[in-house]
């Protein structure tokens, strides 16, 4: 990406965000709070089909907390309290009654990499024999196409059997990539994947993520608004639990804005 | 300009008697312990053999051997491991994995507190009015291990409890965000990661049942009895109840005897705390984060 357009270029075969068929992702009115204090407040927007959708704000903007709810991640928090409705699929989050079938559908990476203290190959074969695959051979397959889709397999395939958790930061959240990939997931949700990552491998997991466009739809939340600018189809800018702006990435980025903070905080005024 | 200043010297005058009382303090803990391990060996160390360890007290307990009170605190211990150790252990995965935090399980948490803190003669008389009468178990083995474990149950739940809680919780929402539930959690992360921490509290209980008196001596043990026990509902002896008895009931009884059965009986309990400190150094080798 070196021109001035904004999102991922479509690659071959990519047709790009589905903006014409109903949203995999509505949320209308989501209030949340912890005890008293508000951390969202009124959010209403959709997420189609195969498009980046960027999320940008400063710190406490609400961005992780949106995240959290959607995948109904309130339930492991005493006082996180979820008001408003999301649809998922056009299903009510709160109708699934296997929230743990939702939950696998969806793939999160989390702002520090997780490596789980087992092997490379269990940390990516976990989430297939959750789902009950048990033979070998199709775990090996599983665990070689998620590492090599997360550009982690050339790094790793000589060392399957050592530590997840000893691997390098960057390597870990490469791992913790190809963990979320091995749920194959509707959904990908990234949250500030590249706090811990060098530039260098922060490239090498947006040119994936700008591939696995074609295959699923990713909620990236990021601190870098050049990030959301090289990456995101569309992006909203929260900013102390509320909704800013949200609309086309380019336009975010050209001052064709609704509010001027949209515009301070992405060239730096505030944040 | 790099010279100490009134202000410099004062504070490290204060700095180095502060540590000299420190150091001091540190010396009179150790004192008294290197007191008691020494005059054991040196009065008692001549009475150890095998055959003190294996033959039975004769003539009065003024000689023989320890080998029935051995057996018997063998027997004491294992009974009480087999109904805390489960009990414990699924109590603590329950507060520290499942239990939300409300004003049950906050009073759950301050009920182990006050157990832990229940003399052991109280737990004894509880023992003989639960196990003993109640439950009609006699005085045996079962009761007096029952009593036991009861007592050491906080041992065991706060150990196992914080052993749980020494696993980041990043783990854990790491596989809930997989779809994982909670028990798949606690079973392929939660667990792997704290056995050694679990079994160090069930070993730290090893030494500490072995080593109690007042709850058995009630419930279950028994001064002098030749045969060795066949089940849980026979009376045992015990090597805390046995040097108690020797110490103050029984006249005649040799020194010597009497401190050999000191020396074997905290020899138990630091091999006890060796094993259980080698078993963590090891399994701290093995952290995988």
């Amino acid at each position: 990406m070196v021109d001035a357009t904004s999102g991922a270029a479509p690659l071959n075969g990519d047709p790009g965000p589905r903006y014409d068929e109903a949203p995999i992702i509505e949320v209308r009115d989501l209030t949340i709070s912890y005890g008293r204090t508000p951390a969202l407040r009124d959010i209403t927007l959709d997420i189609y089909r195969h498009e980046i959708f960027g999320i940008i704000g400063p710190a406490n903007s609400g961005k992780t907390t949106f995240l959290r709810a959607l995948n109904r991640m309130d339930e492991f928090n005493p006082g996180m309290d979820v008001d408003g409705t999301i649809r998922i699929n056009g299903k009510d989050i709160n109708d699934w009654r296997n929230v743990y079938a939702l939950r696998s559908r969806i793939g999160v990476v989390f702002p520090l990499p997780v490596g789980l203290p087992l092997t490379v190959y269990e940390n990516v074969a976990f989430s297939p024999r959750l789902r009950g695959i048990r033979k070998k051979a199709q775990l090996d397959e599983v665990v070689e196409r998620c590492l090599t889709r997360a550009a982690l397999w050339d790094e790793v395939k000589d060392r399957l059997d050592s530590l997840g958790s000893l691997l390098s930061g960057g390597q870990q959240q490469r791992l913790t990539i190809a963990r979320a990939l091995s749920q194959e997931p509707e959904l990908l949700f990234l949250d500030e994947f590249s706090i811990a990552v060098d530039p260098v491998t922060t490239m090498r997991i947006e040119d994936v993520l700008k591939e696995l466009r074609s295959e699923l739809t990713i909620v990236l939340v990021t601190n870098l608004v050049q990030q959301a600018r090289r990456l995101a189809d569309r992006t909203a800018f929260f900013l102390t639990g509320e909704l800013v702006e949200i609309g086309a990435t380019e336009d975010l980025f050209e001052r064709k804005v609704e509010d001027e903070r949209t515009t301070g905080y992405i060239e730096g005024r505030f944040g | 300009m790099f010279d100490a200043t009134a202000l410099n010297r004062r504070s490290y005058r204060a700095q180095g008697i502060a540590k000299a009382v420190f150091c001091l303090m540190t010396v009179a803990l150790v004192v008294p312990v290197l007191l008691i391990i020494g005059t054991l060996i040196y009065k008692g160390g001549p009475a150890i053999s095998w055959e003190f360890l294996f033959t039975p007290p004769r003539n009065g307990m003024t000689e023989g051997g320890v080998f029935p009170a051995l057996v018997g605190t063998i027997w004491l211990v294992v009974v009480a491991l087999l109904a805390s150790v489960p009990v414990g252990v699924a109590a603590a995965l329950y507060l520290s994995e499942y239990a939300p935090d409300n004003l049950l399980t906050r009073t759950i948490n301050l009920a182990i507190i006050n157990l832990a803190g229940v003399p052991s003669i109280v737990h004894a008389l509880f023992g003989v009015g639960a196990f003993v009468h109640f439950f009609r178990f006699g005085t045996s083995i079962l009761a007096a291990s029952l009593t036991l474990a009861v007592m050491t149950l906080p041992v065991v739940i706060v150990a196992t409890r914080e052993a749980l809680q020494a696993v980041p919780q990043a783990f854990r929402e790491a596989c809930w965000n997989m779809g994982a539930t909670r028990w798949q959690t606690i079973r392929k992360v939660v667990l792997p990661n704290s056995i050694s921490g679990i079994l160090t509290g069930v070993i730290l209980e090893v030494s500490r049942t072995s080593g109690e008196t007042a709850p058995i001596m009630f419930t279950g043990a028994t001064a002098f009895i030749v045969f060795l026990p066949e089940s849980v509902f026979d009376q045992t002896m015990a090597m805390s109840y046995h040097l108690y008895y020797i110490a103050t009931q029984q006249t005649g009884v040799p020194e010597e005897i009497t401190f050999g059965v000191a020396l074997v009986l905290i020899g138990i309990v630091l091999l006890m705390n060796a094993i259980s400190i080698g078993f963590r150094v090891y399994l701290r080798g093995l952290k995988k984060w």
